[in-house]
């Protein structure tokens, strides 16, 4: 049995739900009376990053719109582990349309709610990178361009994992899916595809954009606080591993977002009309095989004829880190 | 008023009497005018407390309609052909989940190859999509549909199309008497919607069903779809009591002589041939039998006001002991007959009737009054076959004179 070396930290923004903080300064999950929005009795599995970022987003996003938040749904694994009829673990009305259309849908609500002068009502819409990359790029991009005012969030953890873990167009290269296997010369997905979706938002010049991931969720809920105290588009993009998808245990998968973020693949960031104006400095530089060896989707690239696959994981690390300047701190 | 209107504004001027709360289309010709009008009303004021809402697609104008919907807005749209098969998910989507969004269909032909004229191929692409879909044989008909259609729809908490013939009448001026939106106001309840994405009453709307209540969420939709023709028939009934003239209903009948439309027109006899149809062939259909009856000749007519649910008894009480049917269809059920043909075989079945499917029209072909004729009289002669084309080119159509042709050599 391998042994996994959790660190707890007692102090700080890392804290687990900042109990041991001031009072005002502790996250929405350290008070009693949190909303739990994705509640008990769904049906994720065991370290589903997916369910934990999603309860966080959630929950601080009912807390910012005062209990007054409409949410739409892609299809996705979000959506099948958490309303299989009759039961339901959402608290908040909640709507599931089709796979490609939820930022339609959720355009189409704050529509109604305009018409009917609710502007108290604030609308979230959320899906997977795959409802969002790829089959719902389109009317992402249209609820962008129209600058409707809708918080759309994708939980991205690179696959179409509710279908049985195939490629997706936010698989990285060398990644073995159910599509991309990892045999032949190229194993795995192939390089040069694979797009930026915090580009593509930042392209559309809405007023936020903003990366996270579940292994700094103090991070993810001031993401989602600021969001929420815009109006207009706004995108938010999560990384969050899926034991399944990725071949990892379940405890792995808040380690691997933080080698994610440390290793310079997944850089952290904000942007405000098409500008970044915030990125997360990488603390304590690590080399990225600490992200890729626990995963069994990159198995291949720790055994003979890895090493090229490897070496292009440690130009993209380094290009982003130029591109985004990610050792160098931010105001 | 009466007033000489396209068919386009005469419909956005009904829409907007109904005061939606929520208007989203992407342009599609024949379907355009009607959007375009119900843009620049909502610019002008003349539709208040109303979003407009340009999309980028089909599929998302159906989707933010859904939104709307769910959301406790009346909502509108309007598509056509090619515009509602992009949309086709989203389309049984809307149907599944009971929200009463009303969508105008400007009927056109379904490519390849592309064709922006007439027929109905692309609403019967989506007649088991769990919409109601209403057909309009004129201008004023298509105008007050929509009236009767929110109000259908609103109660039953079930989508509505209303299907009008793309160009044929959208784009055809007419005298038409557009409800006035303080006759709208007194006829049409508000939208209270069944179930809706309120913050007061959370509910969770559009979950996963298994095998273990899919067939019932199935068998309910389809009671419901049933309960659907007392529904039309009764709305229907109000409007015509409230504005003084016919719309809707589930088949409309015409008196035997004048070829007047009339509720209270007799059941065709056993030795009449009647003619079925839907949308505006049915007013060349009204030229061309006209002289027929007044020559002696044993012919009826029927039309289809609501296709959708189909109306099996309406028809089989219209059609009385008539045996000699003919069915005048606007789309084609490849290698079989025409779509309509289908459904009033399947409503007749046991009558022993002898059912001829006349396919006409087909992207936008103009179908003649005395092509009719001549079809009717070969009915009556008994030398009518099972299935023909109307005014079909013998010899085909010519090849094409470049491109293809040279290359290929
Ligand atoms: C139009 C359509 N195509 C395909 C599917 C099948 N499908 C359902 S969920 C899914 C993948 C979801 O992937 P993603 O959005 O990344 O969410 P995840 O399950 O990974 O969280 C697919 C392909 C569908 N439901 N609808
Ligand atoms: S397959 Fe992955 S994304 Fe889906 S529920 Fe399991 S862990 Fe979460
Ligand atoms: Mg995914």
């Amino acid at each position: 049995m391998t042994t996994v070396h959790i660190p707890f930290m007692q102090t700080g923004t890392l804290a687990v739900g900042g109990r041991l903080l001031d009072l005002e300064e502790r996250s929405v999950q350290s008070q009693a009376d949190r909303p739990s929005s994705l509640t008990k009795g769904h049906r994720a599995c065991q370290g589903c990053a997916e369910a934990l970022a999603a309860r966080w987003v959630m929950d601080t996003a009912v807390e910012e719109s005062g209990g007054k938040l409409i949410v739409a749904n892609a299809t996705g694994c979000l959506e099948v582990f958490s309303t299989l009829y009759p039961e339901s673990a959402w608290k908040p009305p909640w709507i599931h349309s089709l796979f490609a259309n939820a930022a339609a849908v959720a355009t189409g609500i704050a529509s109604a709610l305009r018409a009917q002068g609710r502007d108290d009502v604030r609308v979230l819409a959320q899906g997977g990178d795959g409802g969002t990359v790829d089959i719902g790029l389109a009317a992402v991009s249209g609820m962008f361009e129209r600058n409707d005012d809708v918080l759309y969030v994708c939980y991205d953890n690179q696959g179409y994992m509710n279908t049985g873990v195939q490629r997706s167009s936010a698989t990285p290269p060398t990644a073995r899916t159910a599509t991309t296997p990892a045999v032949g010369k190229a194993p795995g997905a192939p390089y040069g595809q694979g797009k930026s979706m915090p580009k593509i938002a930042m392209a559309h010049e809405i007023p936020y954009v903003a990366t996270a991931t579940v292994a700094d969720l103090r991070d993810l809920e001031s993401k989602v606080r600021t969001a929420m105290s815009m109006h207009g588009a706004r995108y938010l993009h999560v990384l969050v591993p899926c034991p399944v998808g990725w071949g990892t245990s379940a405890a792995q998968s808040i380690a691997l977002s933080r080698a994610a973020v440390e290793s310079g693949i997944f850089p952290v960031l904000e942007a405000r009309d098409g500008e970044i104006v915030a990125t997360h400095p990488i603390r304590e530089r690590v080399d990225v095989e600490e992200y890729l060896r626990p995963q069994a989707r990159f198995a291949h690239l720790f055994k003979p004829g890895g090493e090229e696959g490897l070496e292009r994981w440690r130009a993209l690390a380094e290009a982003n880190i130029r591109r985004f300047r990610l050792t160098e701190a931010t105001p | 008023m009466r007033e000489v209107l396209e068919g386009s504004q005469a419909v956005a001027m009904a829409v907007a009497r109904c005061r939606p709360g929520v208007v989203c289309a992407y342009p599609i010709s024949p379907q355009t005018h009607i959007v375009e009008a119900l843009s620049r009303m909502s610019r002008t004021g003349e539709l208040t407390d109303c979003e407009y809402v340009n999309v980028e697609s089909e599929f998302s104008a159906m989707s933010v309609s859904i939104g709307s919907s769910a959301a406790g807005s009346r909502t509108y749209t309007a598509t056509a052909s090619q515009g509602l098969l992009y949309m086709a998910e989203a389309v049984y989507n809307a149907a599944g989940m009971g929200l009463p969004i009303v969508m105008t269909v400007a009927n056109r032909a379904i490519g390849a190859p592309i064709n922006i004229w007439n027929d109905h191929s692309d609403s019967m692409a989506m007649r088991d999509a769990g919409w109601l879909q209403l057909f309009a044989m004129d201008n004023q008909e298509a105008a007050d549909l929509h009236v009767i259609a929110f109000a259908v729809a609103e109660e039953l908490g079930m989508p509505a199309m209303v299907c009008m013939d793309g160009f044929v009448l959208t784009h055809a001026s007419d005298v038409v008497d557009v409800p006035s939106a303080e006759d709208i106001d007194a006829f049409l309840p508000p939208f209270r919607p069944l179930q809706s994405l309120d913050v007061e009453n959370p509910a969770t709307i559009g979950t996963m069903a298994g095998p273990e209540s899919f067939t019932e969420t199935k068998y309910l939709q389809h009671m419901r779809f049933l309960d659907a023709a007392d529904v039309i028939a009764s709305w229907s009934a109000r409007f015509a009591e409230r504005f003084g003239r016919e719309a809707g209903g589930l088949v409309a009948r015409f008196d035997p002589d004048t070829l007047d439309r009339s509720a209270t027109a007799p059941p065709a006899k056993w030795d009449d041939v009647t003619v079925i149809a839907m949308g505006s062939v049915l007013g060349t259909l009204q030229a061309a039998i006209e002289p027929m009856r007044a020559a002696g000749a044993h012919v009826r007519l029927v039309g289809i006001s609501a296709f959708r649910p189909f109306p099996t008894q309406a028809l089989r009480d219209a059609v009385g002991a008539s045996r000699n049917i003919v069915v005048v269809d606007r789309a084609l059920e490849l290698g079989a007959q025409g779509v309509l043909t289908s459904c009033v075989g399947g409503a007749l079945v046991g009558t022993g009737s002898r059912i001829h499917s006349v396919v006409a029209g087909l992207g936008g072909r103009p179908i003649l009054a005395s092509s009719l004729t001549a079809v009717i009289q070969r009915a009556i002669d008994g030398d009518l076959r099972r299935l023909e084309f109307l005014d079909l080119k013998e010899g085909g159509v010519p090849a094409p004179s470049l491109g293809a042709t040279e290359v290929s050599r």
